[in-house]
């Protein structure tokens, strides 16, 4: 009898040996919610690819404070709810410490209540303002607030004096959003938005909106919309020989615009991330280093050009790094740290959180660029 | 002078939008005469055209005129298959039951165009140049020549087929009774593969030659599709030149709509005058006796 003790004990403590020595280095558990299917998969795609990228890297250089990261990515769809399911699972079930993402405003803000009611913190790849404004606890943002683009493009129009305009806006959520953005800015610019013309989803000829805008006292066009709507928009003017000054958003900040665009995108400004023109940045830029290392390692990997929505998750990603080397491995010491970023040089722009501010990022986080023969050319 | 020229772009922008419904609505026609069916897969044809054209450019690296061949050969090919599979088997089913499969085979088709080909959007090559026409102040694209120019091809061809062939006139025949068509030896089951032929053809074609203008993706299929249907319908199923007034009439209102109303409800028009016309006149604007509807 005493012998079955004594061999049950025993056995009990060399399992808890062995599962010790797994533990000695227990994996970082991340999770990512990414629309990787669906209408917003040119957000979430990118972002997932990046994101795998980004932590295999960190994985191979020996993890953090030699502890490795997994990372456990759902797709969300574009879809609310299943982003809300998605969000459960990873906190009850995979009990990650931090979460990436979700890619849509939509998306983030229906799980903002539940990382909150979690305490994990949560860092949104999207650019709604609402995210985090006002202020949550837990959450944090990485890609630029559509108010920094069209601030960026109102201060251009000031200095060439051009003072009435005409906005021309997709009927979704992104055009509605800029639509807003840019009524709201105008005042604060001395601009005048003379003509506020719409166009939906899957329109397939603007002519008839432009052509009102040319008989407007419009001294410039926005357009505010993401593929395909704003190359169709950039052929329509064209077609219509109109020669006043076109600006599109930072949601067509991608060689696909101009390759759909064609001819009618020359001459077309637009405020973007650096990403795209990261080869023409001087050197004393402080995100240059970060860009060339982004764009060299996605293109390696994937074999197309990465893009500024990828760029949200490298910032994510690193960001999440740079608490957890300072801060530790728990939900609570992420989130302090986070907090208590200053100056990080990412992809989107450099970041300085603060207890006011989740979303670190001012307007030179974007800068004006112009299509030159098919190419970007950084407006200085 | 201004007010004028601004009237003339909407007329002109609305004619060739027009054109466009027109010829993707004479697919609807075609198939609806010979079956009594409404493919509601028929966009999905304009979409391979366009996105089979792309491909074989693109990726084939062939060049403009066999791709375009080559394209409309497979989409015909995927109507035949279509009709084989999905509503050959089905011969005796009631048409509302027909038309739910083509709902059914669209989305199908659909899907297995965004596996095969991904979600980007793509744009072919303008055929003859991108220099805008001015036409009295006004200005088109030479590709809506093109639309124009194969709009009125499909006219005469069609009027020459269904009233001057054996094979057009069996055709009709067997939309207007399949039975007494058969009795007079027509085979009917050919007659109605025929219909999908011609139709995925015509389909195919109208998917090429817009994708210049308004590019394409595995999804452009749906909104272009309903924009054919409501041509047909105001046009009146059964009269060739109907749809093609159909098509100009819907593109004219939209874009006058768009231009003196707001651009918000462009889309808003058009179902709002399809309603109007299954209510108020089921037969078609243009059509000149009453043809049946489910």
């Amino acid at each position: 009898m005493s012998k079955n003790i004594f061999r049950s004990v025993f056995i009990l403590l060399f399992s808890l040996w062995a599962a010790g020595a797994v533990w000695a280095a227990p994996v970082v558990k991340i999770g990512a919610l990414f629309s990787v299917t669906g209408p917003a998969s040119f957000l979430g795609e990118p972002e997932r690819n990046t994101a795998v990228m980004m932590v295999d890297e960190i994985n191979k250089a020996g993890g953090i404070k030699g502890r490795k990261l997994e990372l456990v990515v759902y797709d969300t769809q574009g879809d609310a709810t299943k982003a809300v399911q998605a969000v459960n699972k990873l906190i009850k079930d995979d009990k990650v410490v931090a979460i990436i993402g979700p890619s849509t405003t939509g998306d983030s803000m229906a799980v903002i209540p539940v990382v909150e009611k979690a305490e994990i913190p949560l860092i949104s790849c999207a650019a709604g303002i609402k995210i985090t404004d006002p202020v949550k606890k837990w959450v944090f943002k990485t890609a630029q607030n559509d108010s920094l683009a069209v601030m960026k493009i109102y201060k251009h129009l000031q200095q060439q004096k051009i003072s009435k305009v005409a906005i021309l806006t997709v009927s979704d959520g992104f055009g509605s959003s800029g639509r807003e953005q840019l009524k709201l800015l105008a005042k604060e610019f001395d601009i005048q938005v003379i003509s506020d013309e719409t166009y939906g989803p899957k329109d397939t000829d603007m002519t008839v909106q432009l052509t009102k805008i040319r008989n407007s006292e419009a001294q410039a066009i926005i357009c505010w919309g993401t593929n395909p709507g704003p190359a169709i928009v950039a052929r329509n003017a064209k077609q219509l020989g109109i020669k006043l000054p076109l600006y599109m958003s930072h949601g067509v900040s991608s060689k696909k615009f101009i390759e759909l665009a064609g001819e009618g995108a020359e001459g077309i400004i637009l405020p973007s991330g650096r990403v795209i023109v990261a080869d023409q940045l001087p050197k004393n830029d402080p995100q240059k280093k970060a860009l060339m290392d982004y764009v060299k390692k996605y293109q390696a990997l994937y074999k197309v050009e990465g893009d500024h929505f990828g760029g949200h998750a490298y910032d994510a990603v690193m960001l999440l790094k740079k608490a957890m080397e300072q801060g530790g491995f728990t939900p609570a010491g992420i989130r302090d740290n986070l907090e208590k970023i200053k100056k990080f040089a990412g992809i989107g722009g450099t970041f300085s959180f603060s207890p006011e501010d989740h979303a670190g990022l001012t307007s030179d986080a974007f800068v004006l660029v112009k299509v030159e023969k098919g190419d970007w050319k950084l407006i200085k | 002078m201004a007010d004028f020229r601004q009237l003339f772009q909407y007329i002109l922008s609305g004619l060739s939008n027009g054109a466009i419904y027109a010829l993707i609505g004479f697919g609807f026609a075609v198939i609806y005469n010979a079956t009594g069916i409404i493919n509601f897969a028929q966009g999905e044809f304009v979409m391979l055209g366009g996105m089979l054209t792309v491909f074989f450019l693109t990726v084939l690296q062939m060049p403009l005129a066999p791709a375009i061949l080559l394209a409309i050969a497979v989409s015909t090919a995927a109507g035949v298959t279509f009709e084989r599979l999905a509503i050959r088997p089905l011969r005796n089913a009631e048409p509302l039951r027909l038309i739910i499969i083509t709902i059914g085979a669209s989305i199908f088709i659909r899907g297995v165009a965004m596996l095969l080909w991904g979600k980007d959007t793509h744009a072919l090559p303008a055929f003859s140049g991108q220099e805008p026409l001015a036409v009295a102040g006004a200005t088109i694209l030479p590709q809506h020549l093109w639309i124009f120019g194969v709009t009125i091809l499909i006219i005469l061809a069609s009027r020459l087929f269904f009233n001057h062939t054996i094979m057009g006139k069996a055709m009709r025949a067997c939309s207007y009774n399949p039975q007494a068509a058969g009795l007079v030896g027509i085979s009917v089951k050919n007659m109605v593969m025929l219909s999908f032929m011609v139709s995925a053809a015509i389909g195919s074609l109208a998917g090429i030659i817009i994708a210049p203008l308004t590019m394409t993706s595995y999804d452009v299929g749906i909104m272009l599709g309903l924009k054919g249907f409501c041509a047909v319908i105001i046009g009146g199923m059964s009269s060739g030149l109907g749809t093609v007034m159909g098509g100009l009439l819907l593109g004219l209102l939209e874009s006058l709509g768009a231009g003196f109303i707001s651009a918000s409800y462009k889309d808003a028009i058009a179902f709002i005058i399809l309603l109007l016309i299954l209510f108020i006149r089921p037969e078609g604007l243009f059509a000149r006796k009453e043809s049946e509807r489910f």
